[in-house]
């Protein structure tokens, strides 16, 4: 590969000595973002344009309406996906915005924001919700499960997602964390569902792409296998 | 539409007294439940309080016991999914589990709390989006007009407003004799579903006897019917997330193949959940069958004042009415 042309932000460049040095030095140095990955670079623009743009509306209630030491403490433990952190949370914030823009766990999608779509969808105590539409401070003493704690420590996936990539469920894939949750919590509450109650069990997540028999199939594939 | 919502001071009181003080002493003090309403009220901005109470912190608002007279207690801040999986709601009012099965989606029913889910309030489009209409405290309604949306409003009672109940349980609590216990000025009272609800030409900005300060606390079932044969069916534009267009909640009691008694209450037709009494008068002591189905649709609707887009309802519920008693045979 010749990292010496343009940026090609979709490539993930290898690691390996610069050209330059490959070249016996000189005065060429070409430019080379060795560990800039699409993915991270995004992340990068994201986060710190909420740092800068957010911080004074999302959460501006840093000045509240009304101090009162009989409200809410905005600093919380919140148990995610077995870890408990500590995180400073505005009265007003909901657990979407908690996990996406204050713990990174940009798995997590805020479709509709407004508890009619489900990409949103995680787990509080074993139980599907919609965390755009749930106060954070709601959470507190819950066991919160997001996406990113459906997989095993190992990365070996859960039978649903496996499940989901062998049915070719995601098109988009924009609904898929919401759907990997809401198949995961019927499978723990039912781990032999019927159709009807699997189809029942993932009606709250809409998929634009319209991939709903896949999820389904695939749903019904993890519990032959789970 | 929906955007972040605004700045609020959040108390998380651990008791009804706690509660029920910072109610009494912040004006515009708002209670949430489950929340799934509020949320969307505040999303959009059209309300913007200052104080919010969220009482899902109080334990003894939770949970579903025995009464000593053979009824049910379900506590205010109950899931809909814990109504609707409950064993002893299944065994006895298993009207109410179907119901309450049909609410919004699973997430929702996850987390919203059966008393929100019968106080709620209406989803006329107008009313939503911030129109000042009567039941915001304006002067006209933007509903009731020659060209306006009013494919889901109301069929009966009309005054001035035409918006109609969206609860999927609240007719269920009317047909079962319900009665909700409230925590008013510090005193518990009792109000009987029939009564519950209101209509706007009692108050016209509220849909049910709730004043600001008042905690609803639980709902009591009485045991008149219970294991009563039921039938619930809800027709809207979508299985998931919709409100009912038209719902009917039918509970009935069997003497061989007639009818001995029966309850029959519609939703989505009128500012209240609609008890059919006529329908009631006409199957009452009959065997039902082809000629009791046709009496039921010549009754079901009478008295219906349709708005430009709303006459589908009338058939429907008929429709309806008659697939309940035929239900029975």
């Amino acid at each position: 590969m010749d990292a010496s042309g343009p940026y090609d932000p979709t490539l993930d460049y290898p690691e390996g000595p610069a050209i330059a040095e490959i070249a016996g030095g000189g005065d060429i140095k070409p430019w080379r973002p060795l560990h800039v990955t699409r993915r991270n670079f995004l992340r990068g623009v994201v986060c710190s344009g909420i740092v800068i743009g957010g911080s004074s509306y999302l959460f501006s209630a840093a000045t509240p309406a009304r101090a009162d030491a009989r409200g809410v403490e905005r600093m919380m433990s919140l148990t995610v996906n077995g870890k408990t952190r500590h995180v400073d949370v505005a009265p007003n914030e909901t657990l979407g915005y908690t996990v996406r823009y204050r713990l990174g766990l940009t798995g997590t999608k805020i479709g509709c924001n407004q508890a009619e779509c489900g990409a949103c969808t995680v787990m509080a105590d074993g139980r599907t919700i919609y965390s755009c539409s749930t106060l954070t401070h709601r959470m507190r003493g819950k066991d919160i499960v997001t996406v990113e704690g459906i997989a095993a420590a190992d990365g070996t996936l859960h039978p649903v997602q496996q499940a989901f990539i062998d049915e070719l469920a995601p098109q988009c894939g924009f609904c898929t964390p919401g759907q990997v949750v809401a198949g995961v919590a019927l499978l723990n509450a039912n781990p032999n569902p019927t159709e009807e109650e699997a189809r029942v069990a993932m009606s709250g997540n809409l998929c634009r792409c319209g991939a709903y028999e896949h999820y389904l199939r695939g749903v019904m594939k993890a519990a032959r296998e789970v | 539409m929906s955007d972040v919502m605004h700045n609020f001071e959040l108390y998380q009181p651990d008791s009804i007294q706690g509660a029920a003080d910072l109610l009494g002493e912040f004006d515009d003090a708002w209670i949430i439940a489950g929340a799934k309403d509020s949320l969307g009220w505040f999303k959009d901005r059209v309300i913007q309080p200052s104080v919010v109470v969220d009482i899902g912190g109080i334990a003894e608002l939770t949970g579903i016991e025995e009464t000593d007279d053979g009824g049910l207690y379900i506590g205010a801040m109950t899931t809909l999914t814990d109504v609707l999986e409950n064993p002893l709601i299944r065994d006895r009012y298993p009207i109410l589990s179907s119901s309450a099965s049909q609410v919004a989606s699973p997430q929702i029913r996850n987390a919203g709390s059966i008393g929100g889910n019968i106080s709620q309030d209406t989803r006329c489009v107008y009313y939503r989006t911030g129109f000042p209409c009567y039941r915001a405290g304006g002067n006209t309604c933007y509903a009731n007009t020659p060209t306006a949306m009013n494919r889901d409003h109301a069929l009966f009672e009309v005054s001035r407003c035409v918006a109609v109940t969206p609860s999927d349980t609240a007719p269920a609590m009317v047909a079962l004799g319900a009665s909700m216990v409230i925590r008013r000025k510090g005193e518990d009272i009792e109000v009987p579903a029939s009564e519950y609800f209101i209509g706007p030409e009692i108050d016209i900005t509220r849909m049910t006897v709730l004043e600001h300060g008042d905690i609803l606390l639980g709902i009591r079932l009485p045991a008149d019917w219970a294991n009563a044969r039921h039938y619930f069916e809800k027709v809207a534009d979508r299985n998931t997330w919709d409100f009912a267009l038209v719902s009917i909640t039918m509970v009935a009691k069997m003497a061989g193949n007639a009818i001995e008694d029966v309850a029959m209450v519609c939703g989505g037709v009128q500012c209240t959940p609609r008890r059919l009494t006529e329908v009631e008068d006409v199957v009452r002591g009959e065997v039902p069958g082809a000629e009791v189905e046709t009496l039921v649709r010549r009754v079901a609707s009478r008295g219906a004042q349709p708005l430009n887009f709303n006459h589908f309802k009338i058939p429907l519920m008929e429709n309806l009415a008659a697939r309940a008693v035929r239900s029975l045979a």
